[in-house]
């Protein structure tokens, strides 16, 4: 392992930030801390860098107890997700900086940054100041900076965060071709669960400062470890006390299917290659999203009588407290 | 004032040009003119005079100690007031603005009463380790750091509070101690609020007046600084030699301002 935090808690005032969490990041993969904004990923990130310190726990790095060091003795690289570019430095100076603090020689100096300038794609723009770069650029700039201590960990705080919709998805599938160029244990920050799902190997879920599961992407979409989670990944709905992703839900005519719940078709939107079927059960409306392709082969339309169950195999989760209630479900962002 | 709005603004304009002609241009002008009205005799005479040539000194040497004093301790108060919170900061705070609430007379008078040679509360103790404040060089020092102390500060907080602090720490987790990361990163971003605040710092305290006088002792050849000439001629009649010295005052000070805005960068952080 080489991350590994254990119990650490952090306070703000009266408020908890961070309750009793342990995590274990493995080598060389790339790991997404995930979860609702002010749920605590930037305090543990932070606190994983030294910018923080614990009120309780401990921080281990490359099984090197790291919980009193300084930010500067913990060997971690940090990327900020509004860059933090020194602003007064040229793009090279910039990347050289963390070399220059170690006293290397000169044309060592040159030679890494060189190399650095070519990974992150900005070998034309060395001499520009950061003021001069786009978010993107700068981001790069800020990644290759970080790169050049060679640090054990690589940590990101939501580092494509600031950036347009586009830049981001791009910068993304940069960001795990390098990974796999590099191989440099790396943590980021995220609230955006497509991101996670696309880019890391391992998610830790965060929420509320605890951990709510820890897994592959696979894991977390498949045996979501509650509610919690199920809902953060993506939309749910609920039929009866079953929490069900709505294209788990499977919809056939007539209402003589004894193991399926009865109701009828109240609401069809199409959006789209998915069509979303409304159907209420009396208590509930469920949401069903079919492809065109099964609506057309369902045949039916509002109004129409119809049984809904839920595919077998499909993750399940049942909702807490269980009162049943009409709902659809957005994803909470 | 409506940006595109046409009279409005020309005649805002107006107003503000006169106000600022009719209080500060026009006199520093007329001194300008009297000073050179019987040609530069008034400025050689001043320079051939050994007591005004001591007293043009002291005050550059006052004057540079001072801001050397309220270089360091107001770029340190001021990373202490932004970066750090600690019990008592808003007393700090508003501490911080007494020199330019106060009355300089009223700052001279207090100094006297802390480090008097007589009577003072630190004085006597002072003197008698063989150091005299009041009617001294340090006195003097002592009086205009004091008036000239928050300009630093007011002019680096903003700064600082503008750059915060992500950059600092980006510099420690690439490994750079404290010393380092103010030498290479805060230093560089607050270089202008620093400036800045040098240059008026070393106007104000070549100018100063007030405190100087209750604690110099004005004695003649010793602790008499420019501004106190000024007023010694002026009121004995030697007018050109009060227009010259002041003229000289006002030109040095009105010099650093524009060189600073000279080199000063158009746009972009200070
Ligand atoms: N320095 C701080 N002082 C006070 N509260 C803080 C501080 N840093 C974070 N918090 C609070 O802690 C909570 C968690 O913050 P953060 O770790 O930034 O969440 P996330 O990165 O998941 O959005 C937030 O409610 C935030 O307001
Ligand atoms: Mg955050």
């Amino acid at each position: 392992m080489s991350i590994e935090v254990t119990g650490v808690s952090k306070r703000f005032g009266d408020f908890v930030a961070l309750q009793d969490v342990s995590v274990s990041i493995p080598s060389g993969q790339l790991t997404a801390l995930l979860g609702p904004s002010g749920g605590g990923k930037s305090t543990l990130l932070r606190i994983i860098a030294g910018l923080e310190y614990a009120d309780a726990g401990t921080v281990g790095i490359e099984g090197l107890d790291a919980t009193a060091l300084p930010a500067r003795k913990r060997g971690v690289g940090f990327v900020f997700q509004h860059y933090a570019a020194f602003k007064h430095l040229t793009v090279r100076r910039n990347i050289a900086f963390g070399l220059e603090i170690r006293k290397r020689p000169k044309d060592e100096i040159r030679r890494r940054v060189d190399e650095l300038l070519a990974l992150v794609h900005l070998e034309q723009f060395a001499e520009r100041l950061p003021a001069q770069l786009s978010g993107g650029q700068r981001q790069r700039m800020a990644l290759a900076r970080a790169l050049a201590v060679e640090p054990k960990v690589l940590l990101l705080d939501e580092p494509f965060g600031a950036l347009d919709a586009k830049v981001r998805k791009e910068l993304r599938e940069w960001l795990r071709r390098l990974h796999d160029e590099v191989h440099v244990t790396t943590v980021f920050v995220t609230h955006d669960q497509e991101e996670a799902l696309e880019v890391a190997d391992e998610i830790v879920v965060v929420n509320e400062g605890r951990v709510e599961q820890i897994g592959t992407p696979d894991q977390l979409y498949d045996e979501p470890a509650n509610d919690f989670v199920m809902r953060f990944l993506g939309p749910v709905t609920q039929l009866g006390d079953l929490l069900v992703r709505p294209h788990d839900v499977a919809l056939s005519p007539g209402a003589d299917d004894p193991d399926a719940v009865a109701g009828r078709v109240a609401r069809v939107v199409r959006v789209g290659f998915e069509v979303r079927v409304e159907v209420s059960t009396g208590e509930q409306v469920v949401l069903a999203t079919l492809t065109r392709t099964e609506f057309l082969r369902l045949g039916v339309g509002v109004g129409a009588t119809v049984s809904v169950r839920v595919v077998p195999g499909a993750p399940v989760v049942a909702v807490p407290g269980s009162v049943v209630r009409s709902g659809l479900e957005v994803p909470a962002r | 004032m409506g940006r595109g709005r046409g009279p409005g603004r020309w005649v805002a304009r107006a107003i503000v040009t006169a106000y600022l002609v009719l209080l500060v241009a026009w006199p520093l002008w007329l001194v300008a003119q009297h000073t050179i009205a019987d040609g530069l005799d008034g400025l050689r005479g001043i320079v051939d005079d050994p007591d005004v040539v001591h007293a043009l000194r002291l005050t550059v040497v006052v004057a540079v100690v001072s801001v050397v004093l309220n270089t360091v301790f107001g770029v340190g108060i001021s990373l202490l007031v932004v970066r750090y919170a600690f019990p008592g900061k808003r007393l700090l705070n508003a501490l911080l603005d007494v020199p330019l609430s106060v009355s300089p007379i009223v700052v001279g008078l207090a100094l006297v009463l802390v480090y008097g040679g007589r009577s003072g509360w630190f004085g006597p103790a002072l003197e008698s380790a063989g150091l005299q404040v009041i009617f001294s060089t340090p006195g003097i020092i002592l009086a205009t750091t004091f008036v000239a102390l928050p300009l630093v500060i007011r002019e680096v907080v903003p700064v600082l509070e503008e750059i915060g602090t992500e950059q600092e720490q980006a510099a420690q987790s690439l490994g750079a101690t404290a010393a380092q990361t103010f030498r290479r990163i805060t230093l560089p971003a607050i270089r202008w609020g620093v400036t800045y605040g040098v240059v008026l710092s070393l106007a104000r305290s070549l100018g100063e007046f007030g405190a100087v006088k209750v604690v110099s002792g004005n004695v003649l050849g010793e602790t008499r600084t420019a501004t106190l000439v000024v007023e010694e001629k002026y009121l004995n009649f030697d007018q050109g030699g009060a227009y010259a010295t002041a003229f000289l005052l006002a030109l040095v000070a009105v010099a650093c301002i524009v060189v600073v805005s000279i080199i000063r960068p158009k746009e972009g952080p200070r």
